[in-house]
């Protein structure tokens, strides 16, 4: 556990990626193999459910330290962090444990998962006893699901990569799936990460999704398209959907639906299955699931995302609500036909033998992302301004002979996403709550407001929106000075202030909510900038928050 | 009988008629330490603790009317009996004891309980009231010995030095600096500091504190191999600036109490952090307030909040001060 938490403590300790892949590799240089395959797991971001209940692990804390619950409740305010909180509370103890990390997994820590907090009482005091504070913290993050440190996958790929003295995009196609909790990691499955390469492995690989290649975003004026991507016809343009990015694989008979986090969502779609027995074997499809039904008056039958979220969250899917919110694949690249690796062959002649395939196969269920087409730029810029309208939030370019690339790359191919510009309204800051990680012990959260002026006379502050980023150090250093300069009441962690402070929130998306006061819920708020130059009153109404719907 | 109170300008003694730090200038003040939140310009006659006045002239000028006393030695003013007592905090740290018709209230200013070497170590000073600081007044607060802090630096420069890279510590240019600059393994390399700190060096080596052989950074070529294997400690404000630039490609830290966190250490973007605080933590906070046997204790700066409710459920009568030490409430001062 000691040899983790240092390795935790390096990359935390820096922001220089080649100083964390230096971390990297020193661990995974002299890490036993059954360490090490969990250590994957949890930098390539796997995260095990909850062991121990929160509440149970506070009031450990709070018994072993002899301190009052509200006193853990200001220690956590101002840390921001709940397993550091925890660490820094308990007594110190030596670290005096021989074990590594899976061991401490493996028999000690995952076996707590379900047991009652008396029994859970009685098993942490011992261990934690062995941990010292780094340990222990590390530890508790991975008991409360909470496991974070600041590397890409990309970073850990070429950790490994290094390290092997293997292809990086080869170990990163062995990675897909490997943090996907229907299989613990193991000895056998890191040694298989870092073995030399053969020729069958891709026979063998199952269910195994490929890499997703992803855009890059598009920011340049579209006069200047013409110098930064040249003529409009080397690119095949489509929408830019507003749905869950999937891969679809079938393979040796079977269907596997991946998420873009790498997630195995094949259940969640019951009614692409059938797709698996239309799809020959040696077929892997990229493409968007969204929720779609064909209206008369409308160009594409796309939905919210919004549906197809409230849809995910259901835990049982009954055949009514798999009626009223339906899912198709908008298929827009062909990876793997008749069970040969296409990454390698360009754009062009992928998406050429995609649309024969979706013709061919003509099920509703599987539609083709349409290809948009244009004179010249400006042409595909007036048409774009439609987003909205159609559903989509812009559109994709993607070289014509791209191959298809691993994960933000740009080496192999290129593909920009052109989105359209947030929706944006001028909003009142009205509450604030401090933040966590870096910004811990800042009042960095904020609920927003506007003007609700539907009794005559009587302006009130409504909120709609919470948003936390958008604001540099500075700009945030500033604003927590003024919440506590002009803080009314304290609940909790949280302050109302006088409002005073106006900021312009982007937003992507917006819908009628029942849950929300304002009747209104955004998606992706974020403080696009502070305004300095307006007043309070000066900020917008709910009847213009009403009018993007 | 309240022997200090809180008004506009200050903490005032009533039945002295002076005040103690004063935040706004006043005809008589009595001065804690030389850090620029207790002491102030501007105000007509100043007191303070013998071993303070080499800082107190070289921050606030020359030639302010200052008044000093030797640690215990007792001064009578309108009745009241007034003697300063070490804080440990910085040189010339003190307590204000203030006795008036047998009542006795101590006001510690800033202090810190472990002794380093570079000021006299604080001692309890028995009383009826205590007046407390509480920068660090949360149980998350506990300082490691200061020798593991100085071995953990050590070894972050030791390695810089052999991996061909300068080491650049921040710290505060009073007090913290100092403390490092005594606290460390000199023999590691050679030791720079920022315009800002050696002023203050030679403050300290004047009043008998061992401070190494510092050089300034603007004396030795940028191509100099030398500055490769040297420590400099530079100023908070020296971050980012155009000075650091000299020093090519180098590591960096931060030497705060408020390095414990790791959200602060974060946010701080340096590439260490070393918890090492001239403040009391939350059990230095305790022991000391146990120490005085005072039944009254009033919180100034810091978690006043947090101090006083868990002092008043120990028992004590605890309230708080509102001041303009340090800054108010949780924000990060400079400590």
């Amino acid at each position: 556990m000691k040899a983790f938490a240092d390795l935790y403590t390096r990359l935390d300790a820096t922001t220089s990626s080649n100083a964390k892949l230096q971390a990297m590799q020193d661990y995974f240089a002299t890490a036993a193999p059954d360490d090490a395959a969990w250590a994957v797991y949890f930098l390539a971001g796997g995260r095990p459910r909850q062991v121990v209940p929160t509440r149970v692990l506070r009031e450990l804390t709070t018994r072993l330290a002899g301190l009052p619950e509200w006193l853990f409740e200001e220690s956590y305010q101002a840390v921001g962090d709940l397993a550091e909180t925890i660490s820094l509370l308990l007594p110190e103890a030596e670290h005096s444990s021989e074990h590594g990390l899976a061991w401490w997994l493996q028999e000690q820590l995952l076996p707590l998962r379900g047991l009652p907090p008396e029994e859970l009482a009685v098993r942490l005091p011992p261990l934690w006893a062995q941990l010292d504070r780094q340990s222990l913290m590390v530890s508790l993050k991975l008991l409360t699901g909470a496991f974070r440190v600041g590397v890409s996958k990309l970073l850990v790929t070429r950790a490994l990569a290094a390290m092997a003295g293997i292809d990086a995009k080869r170990v990163a196609q062995r990675l897909v799936g490997y943090t996907d909790l229907s299989h613990r990691p193991s000895a056998e499955r890191y040694l298989a990460l870092i073995a030399a390469e053969s020729d069958d492995e891709h026979a063998q690989r199952g269910g195994q999704p490929y890499p997703f290649f992803l855009a890059h975003p598009l920011q340049q004026p579209t006069d200047q398209f013409d110098t930064v991507l040249g003529p409009v016809e080397d690119w095949l343009v489509e929408w830019k959907w507003d749905g869950i990015r999937a891969q679809l694989v079938k393979r040796d008979g079977r269907l596997w639906i991946w998420s873009r986090g790498e997630e195995l969502v094949t259940e969640r779609f019951p009614e692409l299955h059938e797709l698996g027995n239309a799809l020959p074997d040696g077929t892997v499809l990229d493409g968007e699931l969204v929720v779609w039904k064909q209206q008369t008056d409308k160009a594409f039958g796309i939905q919210p995302f919004a549906l197809l979220q409230q849809r995910i969250g259901r835990k049982t899917l009954s055949a009514k609500l798999l009626a009223e919110v339906p899912v198709v694949l908008l298929a827009y690249d062909l990876l793997e036909w008749r069970g040969a690796d296409w990454r390698s062959k360009p754009q062009a002649e992928r998406r050429t033998r995609l649309e024969v395939l979706v013709a061919e196969l003509g099920d509703e269920r599987l539609r083709l992302s349409p290809e948009v087409t244009g004179r010249d730029w400006s042409d595909l810029a007036r048409q774009r301004e439609a987003s909205r309208e159609l559903g989509v939030e812009g559109m994709m370019l993607k070289r014509r002979d791209s191959l298809y690339g691993v994960g933000r790359t740009k080496d192999l191919g290129l593909w920009w996403k052109w989105k359209v510009d947030p929706f944006s309204i001028d909003a009142v800051l009205i509450y604030a709550q401090r933040g966590h990680g870096r910004r811990a012990s800042l009042y960095s959260d904020y609920t927003f407001a506007v003007w609700d002026d539907a009794s005559p006379g009587e302006r009130v502050l409504v909120p709609f929106a919470k948003a936390y980023s958008g604001l540099t150090d500075e700009e945030m250093r500033k604003v927590d000075a003024i919440i506590r300069k002009t803080t009314v009441e304290k609940f909790g962690p949280v302050r109302s202030v006088t409002p005073s402070l106006v900021f312009e929130l982007g937003f992507e998306g917006i819908a009628l909510s029942k849950r929300h006061k304002s009747g209104i819920a955004v998606r992706f708020p974020r403080m696009l900038r502070w305004r300095t130059d307006k007043t309070v009153e000066d900020a917008d109404t709910l009847a213009t928050l009403q009018g993007l719907l | 009988m309240e022997l200090v109170i809180a008004r506009p300008e200050g903490l005032y003694c009533p039945p002295g008629d002076f005040y103690i730090d004063p935040w706004r200038p006043v005809e008589r003040a009595v001065i804690t330490h030389a850090h620029g939140d207790h002491a102030r310009t501007g105000n007509q006659r100043y007191l303070a603790a013998a071993p303070g006045e080499g800082i107190l002239r070289s921050r606030l000028g020359q030639d302010i009317n200052l008044q000093t006393l030797a640690y215990g030695e007792r001064l009578d003013h309108h009745g009241v009996t007034l003697s300063f007592h070490p804080a440990g905090h910085v040189l010339g740290s003190a307590q204000v004891r203030l006795e008036y018709e047998g009542e006795v209230w101590v006001a510690s200013g800033d202090y810190k309980v472990e002794a380093d070497g570079t000021c006299t170590p604080f001692e309890p000073v028995p009383c009826h009231c205590f007046i407390t600081e509480s920068t660090f007044g949360l149980p998350i607060y506990r300082w490691q010995p200061q020798a593991q802090i100085f071995a953990g630096i050590d070894d972050w420069w030791r390695a810089n030095a052999a991996a061909g890279r300068a080491s650049v510590l921040f710290a505060y240019s009073f007090g913290k600096a100092q403390r490092i600059l005594h606290g460390i393994d000199e023999s590691i390399g050679p030791i720079l500091v920022h315009g800002a700190v050696e002023p203050l060096n030679a403050v300290y080596r004047e009043g008998g504190v061992r401070i190494p052989q510092t050089l300034y950074a603007g004396d030795i070529a940028k191509t100099d191999p030398l500055l490769r294997q040297a420590l400099i400690i530079a100023p908070p404000s020296a971050a980012g600036s155009t000075w650091l630039r000299r020093f090519g490609e180098y590591s960096d830290a931060f030497a705060s109490g408020w390095m414990l966190l790791r959200g602060t250490r974060r946010r701080r973007g340096v590439d260490r952090g070393f918890v090492l605080s001239d403040h009391a933590d939350w059990p230095g906070l305790l022991w000391a307030i146990e120490q005085t046997g005072a039944e009254r204790v009033m919180v100034t700066h810091g978690q006043v909040n947090v101090l006083v409710r868990h002092l008043r459920e120990l028992g004590l009568d605890a309230r708080g001060f509102k001041t303009e030490y340090g800054d108010e409430d949780e924000a990060e001062p400079a400590a």
